[in-house]
């Protein structure tokens, strides 16, 4: 087991390595390095001060070498201009030239300066992080227990209307991308002109204008379920129908086994044969999909915090990429990585962990 | 004149689909007619999801294909006075003709785009969809019967790209700043190229005994491929038949980028399955070459699961196409898309919901089509 689990770090390693690499080139094309000069200097430079402000700032040097720089194992670069002034990756305003250390990158907690919100990476992401933190605990709280009672529900007794009626759910919502299912939320929970708030005001059941309402951002100070249902429910959607089809499959098979017959015949109650046979096996296949399911939460994420304005990971990513912020691009592309691979590995563990006839050797 | 109520709306919507109506009519009932004889596909009409799923992508192909009789105005005239008009609105200074579902904030119609945006969709939603398949076919195969270094190989990389959030790769995929680098050029090279292996190496294996027919028909499809090929991939098509907007190239080959990785997953999983079987076997003991038992004996017997995804991967592809859209990447923004109307109409959301409204279920019923298809499908092959 313990080697199983070092090997596979081993390769996630490996491949954390070989996709920040690439994001890393990715964002350091030149088309982008020339539009960072631009920005940061002057709009009306021209080619040859374009070239000396990137020389000046140590992005002619190789491209491993400054993503050895960035990662924090290459000495990071110093430039002395003709005044005889030191300027260098790890040298700022803070922090002379003699005393600045030699490596300055990720491995030492450096993560650089946004240069689209002038603050330094690594506080802008923890505060988004913070903040979808929220939201992904929410999520789970709702999609989880849904999910899974939904699928246990059609699962038990297959061919039932029960079971028609959760399916046609399921495959509902895994038809319905965020971006559709936000829309159609808001207008018909959070308009002022169409759906169900304009009744509701005019019979004075709600104060406000709106149901709930359509944005998140004053969620961000304080989290009520009216700010916090839409984009919550809307990324909950999507993956509580994929979910449930998987419970569902995985309960299915497992109600067609010898024991369950067995305990029947026993005279075992059906509800007892449920909480006690079924869901125990039922839930080892959920467990792997809810966990893989963190990957395209993170889409999720993204598309909502885009749609419902609330200043989380996902916006703070669409932020970044869309105004070529290099250093903040390549922290949540690191993050988001991470988050994609050490899911992965959980999944992996958690499932020999909870099927024993799985070995590894 | 005074605007439509919603009864009449719906009333002249449906008039306005007559084409598609018949054409659903027909492709139903000779189908039905013929269904015993129709294999896989006269089966599905034996199951009300499959066949509800069926009617549901049908429309939308049928609207795709009509989509020039359909539209009642121009997707792209902007008419004054029209701006985020609702639903019914009578079109000023014409009589008879309404803005059926509404003009979006540019005072185009709503409806017409809707239509439009179709077309789009259903155009390249597939076409990637079938290039991700034969990425993912032609390098699954060997690396699941093969298995070894190459299989590692492979799988590293498809993990790889797997492992890569999706809507990362658009962003650094799909902005123009990266055409002037030619990596989507390289990447379509690369990805464009697997169809035409694919073929050439489908038929030669199949032809291998008769080397005139192989010369022929090797030869015809390596002439039409590469012809493609040098006009989708480089643009360079001497006769200009061939050629895709560089914007589109962007969307298309990331798209496909994403998907082959998936594709090739399920392939080698099949494979590893299958290739212990006895028609394998007795392949192997005719001293049949390794290509031909991979494509003409074990892909064939993985048809079922591979066309159930194919459906799934349509829509996933419909969905990733829209995201693209939503966020502004790789379409111009006079596209009638579905994803960027979205985007589009999602400013005004909380006054006007309609130039939103419409395009997101338009795009939710066909993706629910085709997972409904799938589902037809899978219960289909699972029964024979």
């Amino acid at each position: 087991m313990l080697f199983f689990i070092l090997r596979r770090s081993g390769v996630m390693v490996l491949t954390a390595l070989a996709l920040t690499f690439v994001v890393f080139f990715m964002t350091n094309l030149t088309p982008n390095l020339e539009k960072l000069a631009k920005s940061e200097a002057s709009v009306r430079m021209s080619d040859d001060q374009v070239a000396s402000w990137l020389d000046s700032h140590g992005f002619t040097r190789p491209l491993l070498a400054r993503y050895g720089e960035w990662l924090g194992v290459v000495p990071g670069w110093t430039h002395t201009d003709a005044s005889g002034r030191v300027t260098g990756r790890c040298i700022g305003p803070d922090r002379a030239a003699d005393a600045a250390p030699a490596r300055c990158g990720v491995l030492q907690g450096e993560w650089g300066q946004s240069s689209v919100f002038k603050r330094p990476v690594s506080e802008i992401l923890a505060r988004s992080l913070g903040h979808t933190g929220w939201l992904m605990l929410w999520v789970m709280l709702v999609m989880v227990p849904t999910a899974l009672l939904i699928g246990v529900l059609s699962g038990m007794r297959e061919g039932t209307a029960t079971d028609r009626i959760l399916s046609t759910f399921a495959i509902a919502t895994t038809a319905t991308p965020e971006y559709v299912s936000g829309v159609i939320l808001i207008v018909v929970f959070g308009s002022a002109t169409a759906g169900i708030s304009p009744i509701l005001a005019e019979w004075g059941w709600i104060s406000g204008r709106t149901l709930f309402q359509g944005t998140a951002t004053s969620a961000m100070t304080k989290i009520t379920f009216w700010n916090f249902g839409l984009p919550v429910i809307t990324i909950a959607l999507y993956g509580i129908g994929y979910i449930a089809r998987m419970t569902r499959a995985s309960m299915t098979e497992v109600m067609t086994q010898q024991y369950i017959r067995t305990a029947r015949l026993k005279g075992v109650s059906f509800a007892q044969i449920i909480v006690k046979h079924a869901l125990r096996n039922a839930l080892i296949a959920p467990f792997t999909v809810i966990m893989l399911q963190f990957p395209w939460l993170l889409n999720g994420v993204v598309i909502v915090e885009t749609l419902f304005n609330y200043k989380g990971f996902g916006w703070t990513l669409v932020q970044a990429a869309g105004n070529n912020d290099i250093q903040l691009l390549l922290a949540c592309s690191v993050v988001a990585v991470l988050v994609v691979l050490v899911t992965q590995l959980i999944s992996d563990i958690g499932y020999v962990f909870l099927n024993p006839r799985i070995r590894l050797s | 004149m005074d605007p439509l109520t919603w009864p009449l709306i719906l009333a002249k919507m449906a008039v306005q689909f007559v084409p598609v109506w018949i054409a659903l009519g027909l492709t139903f009932a000779l189908s039905w007619h013929y269904r015993r004889r129709l294999g896989l596909y006269g089966q599905l009409y034996d199951s009300s999801v499959g066949r509800l799923g069926f009617a549901i992508v049908m429309f939308w192909v049928f609207t795709a294909l009509f989509a020039d009789l359909i539209v009642t105005h121009d997707p792209l005239a902007q008419l004054s006075g029209m701006k985020n008009a609702l639903p019914g609105a009578p079109v000023k200074g014409s009589e008879g003709t309404w803005y059926l579902l509404g003009g979006d904030n540019l005072a185009r119609d709503v409806f017409s785009r809707m239509v439009m945006g179709a077309r789009r969709v259903l155009i390249i939603a597939p076409a990637a969809t079938v290039i991700a398949f034969m990425v993912g076919i032609t390098l699954g195969l060997p690396a699941g019967y093969f298995g070894g270094k190459l299989d590692t190989a492979l799988s590293f990389i498809a993990n790889l790209v797997l492992a890569f959030p999706v809507i990362l790769l658009f962003y650094l995929l799909v902005t123009p700043e990266i055409r002037v680098t030619g990596i989507p050029t390289a990447l379509a090279a690369v990805l464009f190229l697997f169809p035409v292996i694919f073929v050439a190496v489908l038929l030669n294996s199949r032809y291998f005994t008769n080397p005139p027919r192989r010369n022929l028909y090797v030869g015809a499809s390596l002439a039409l491929g590469l012809w493609a090929y040098s006009g989708l991939a480089f643009n360079m098509d001497p006769t200009g038949l061939w050629s895709m907007d560089p914007n589109l190239l962007n969307v298309f080959v990331s798209v496909v980028f994403v998907n082959a990785p998936t594709v090739f997953r399920i392939v080698r999983g099949i494979v590893l399955d299958l290739k212990s079987r006895d028609y394998v076997a007795a392949g192997q003991t005719r001293g049949e070459g390794p290509w031909y038992i991979m494509l003409w004996e074990i892909l064939p017997n993985a048809r079922g699961p591979l066309i159930v995804d194919f459906c799934l991967r349509i829509g996933y592809t419909t969905i990733l196409l829209g995201t693209l859209g939503f966020f502004g990447l790789g379409v111009s923004p006079e596209s009638a898309d579905w994803g960027s109307t979205i985007d589009d109409g999602r400013r005004l959301l909380a006054i006007y919901p309609h130039p939103a409204v419409v395009p997101a279920l338009a795009l939710m019923s066909l993706v629910l089509g085709l997972n409904l298809l799938a589902d037809g499908l899978r219960e289909e092959s699972m029964r024979d």
